[in-house]
């Protein structure tokens, strides 16, 4: 099984260790991996900000660099969620759609595709669970607490796998961090109060970390908790996965 | 129609989060709706199966808005309702000040239409000199106060029991200091039940009108719709074309999800059907379009017009929560007014669809099952192309596409930011970076991910 790995631009220019986890968790569990090495982004930051037309040289260094792969992994659901909805290729269309139908995120990967059942890990922390909105309502990674439906979550089935962890989650279940792209720099007052309040109620069940499948949620709310002098760590869950601490 | 505010989202949203703990007040209480809501629609497991037949019913009626319309007002006429047509909000006005001139009435009280807020309806009669009185209790307290409704279904959900008492105090002559909810809430009781009383002419809003019956439901909490409609000899009921239903039968859908939604109750308090006008009482209905024919022209935010007004997606949004109705500088906030008021004036909400992470939840509770969060992206699509967004924007997301779409220049530009973070900290950890206000930059490792591989893994 030939994995593309697709390590989003942010991740790699500041979260190598990230990229570092996924790659070892895939090759542990199998995976053939390889790291196209003139990828650069997803698009993502241009098209959410109105300017999807400009996203287009990004689309196709994507689809130069993961053509031909059985699956294209990434560590990050909203990375992964642009591809699959927003990735198109005027000059090799039938590659864009075979990049879109077989793009995935890690936990995602590792639960439908791999069918992981049991994990060689141990992180013997208090982990909050933070649940990253693209990955969860567009991805469908976990149930939704607006929807009637049963509830489920990817990354929590893999974290229930760890040996030593104990996972607990936000009163506010699945509300958003605020990070939102250049959400963030644009509404600075109010993406930076949504994420108070996310890490304020990781603090009340007294977490030591805070994990989520997107980096770059994790980045915004490590941006806070440092700011604030806080203890609590976040780490991405592949690093979880991956860890035998 | 909309009203051209000198302030943006995010600047109003800045002067709103400044008194945190009224921020937190605000969010907690809008959040005890969205919870209610929540527990309203677990109750019922065929839930997600109304939404859809809501959603369904929705669409089929903009399928055919035409025929449904004109079934509407022929049945309408037949019962002896007298049918008016309106282009946009001052034909709207237009027409309901010429009912109040032809019926030389002066007493006139209106239960709450988001629809006349649209239209600004209120402010028009007042230029023309006509009083008119809010009957609702929120709209009634927020009119004392020359402001404007915060919220669809909750008005005065930005004011707090102390803010009301002094207004009360001021207008109804209550106690100072007394903010004993009871106490006040008889106040205006007694206030609004003189004003009934006297009235000449009712104003109503429509929440569903009926194509096969020529009639239409009208639901409050407060019963202040009928009150209105009942004491006064002439009703005029407004309603956006989107209104309209194809069936009676329908109802039994939309009844049971819109209070679900709103409030979490499991129907409204009254839901009041309007089919003829009694014996010696005149009934209008006033149709409007206001750029609704528009939307419906619009492909990818038609499907906008099935909105029932029910506010779920305010209660859930993480950023209206938190940024206050009035942040959206038009009569309908949050996130359907986000994607409803470009439509009205672009460039005077160009900022609106970008106040939005793209959670998602907002479609998520939505009893029709609008896209909402997928339309705002649309929308920042359409604002840019047409050249709204602002230059500096612009140019830095032309200078990042092509930086990304060049893999070496992208290496390049990463290890000069990630050198410049390491070695030239006051460059990006200075106030002129949004991010920087209140968050840390992330650490700069010695090496990208690539670099690693490269040094790891490529042999």
């Amino acid at each position: 099984m030939k994995v593309g790995l697709f390590i989003p631009c942010y991740i790699d220019q500041f979260y190598p260790n990230v990229g570092v986890a996924s790659l070892e968790l895939l090759e542990k569990l199998g995976c053939e991996v390889s790291f196209p090495l003139n990828q650069t982004c997803c698009g993502q930051p241009m098209a959410n900000s109105g300017f999807e037309a400009m996203s287009k040289g990004c689309d196709k260094n994507f689809v130069k660099n993961f053509k031909g792969f059985d699956y294209i992994v990434a560590p990050s659901g909203s990375c992964v969620l642009h591809i699959k909805e927003h990735l198109h290729d005027e000059e090799d269309p039938v590659a864009a759609d075979e990049i879109r139908s077989r793009v995935y995120e890690l936990t995602e990967f590792l639960v439908d595709v791999l069918k992981v059942t049991s994990l060689q890990a141990s992180f013997p922390f208090k982990v909050g669970l933070h649940t990253s909105c693209h990955g969860q309502r567009g991805l469908h990674l976990a149930s939704m607490s607006e929807l009637v439906a049963p509830a489920f979550s990817k990354p929590g089935t893999l974290l229930s796998m760890v040996k030593g962890i104990e996972v607990s989650r936000p009163k506010r279940v699945d509300e958003c961090c605020g990070f939102g792209g250049t959400f963030c720099v644009f509404e600075e007052a109010v993406s930076v109060k949504m994420g108070k309040d996310r890490i304020g109620e990781h603090k009340d069940n007294e977490v030591d970390f805070i994990t989520g499948v997107d980096t770059s949620c994790l980045m915004h709310l490590e941006g806070i908790l440092k700011r604030q002098g806080s203890k609590i760590k976040t780490i991405h869950i592949a690093e979880i996965l991956n860890s035998q601490l | 129609m909309s009203s051209q505010a000198n302030f943006t989202h995010a600047e109003a949203a800045e002067q709103f989060i400044a008194d945190e703990p009224r921020t937190d007040w605000h969010d907690d209480t809008l959040w005890f709706v969205r919870e209610k809501r929540d527990k309203a629609a677990h109750s019922l497991p065929e839930w997600e199966q109304l939404r859809q037949w809501a959603s369904d019913i929705k669409y089929h009626g903009l399928s055919n808005m035409h025929q449904l319309l004109v079934d509407f007002e022929k049945n309408a006429i037949a019962n002896g309702i007298q049918v008016h047509w309106a282009v946009d909000g001052k034909e709207h006005n237009e027409i309901i000040y010429k009912i109040i001139q032809d019926n030389q009435v002066q007493r006139i009280v209106k239960s709450k239409s988001m629809l006349t807020e649209e239209c600004h309806l209120n402010e028009f009669l007042t230029e023309k000199g006509v009083e008119i009185v809010d009957t609702d209790l929120g709209e009634r307290i927020v009119q004392f106060r020359k402001e404007t409704p915060s919220h669809i279904v909750l008005p005065a959900i930005h004011l707090k029991k102390q803010d009301v008492s002094e207004t009360f105090h001021e207008h109804l002559g209550t106690e100072k200091g007394n903010n004993d909810p009871q106490y006040l809430t008889e106040a205006a009781r007694g206030h609004l039940r003189d004003k009934f009383i006297a009235s000449e002419l009712a104003i109503t809003g429509v929440n569903f009108a009926v194509a096969e019956t020529g009639g239409f439901v009208v639901c409050t909490n407060e019963g202040n719709a009928d009150m209105g409609a009942h004491a006064a000899k002439i009703h005029i009921a407004c309603m956006g074309f989107e209104k309209i239903i194809p069936k009676a039968e329908h109802l039994g859908v939309f009844l049971r999800l819109l209070a679900r939604s709103a409030t979490g109750q499991p129907i409204t308090t009254y839901s009041s059907h309007f089919s003829k006008p009694r014996a010696g009482q005149q009934m209008h209905i006033v149709i409007v379009d206001n750029g609704r024919s528009r939307q419906l022209g619009r492909e990818s935010f038609r499907n906008s017009l099935k909105c029932i007004r029910c506010a779920a997606c305010f209660n859930t949004w993480p950023v209206y929560r938190r940024s206050g109705g009035h942040s959206y500088h038009t009569a309908v906030a949050g996130p359907i007014g986000s994607i409803l008021n470009p439509n009205l004036d672009m460039q005077a909400n160009k900022d609106l669809p970008f106040a939005s992470t793209l959670c998602g939840s907002c479609s998520n509770v939505c009893p029709v099952k609008i896209n909402i969060h997928e339309q705002l992206y649309l929308w920042r699509q359409e604002i840019t192309k047409e050249g709204m967004a602002a230059k500096g924007k612009t140019f830095a997301m032309w200078g990042m596409s092509e930086v990304l779409a060049h893999p070496a220049i992208y290496r390049m530009a990463g290890k000069m930011g990630r050198w410049v973070v390491k070695h030239l900290p006051f460059l990006t950890n200075n106030g002129m970076n949004p991010w920087f206000k209140q968050r840390e930059m992330p650490e700069a490792p010695k090496e990208s991910f690539r670099d690693w591989y490269l040094n790891n893994k490529k042999k």
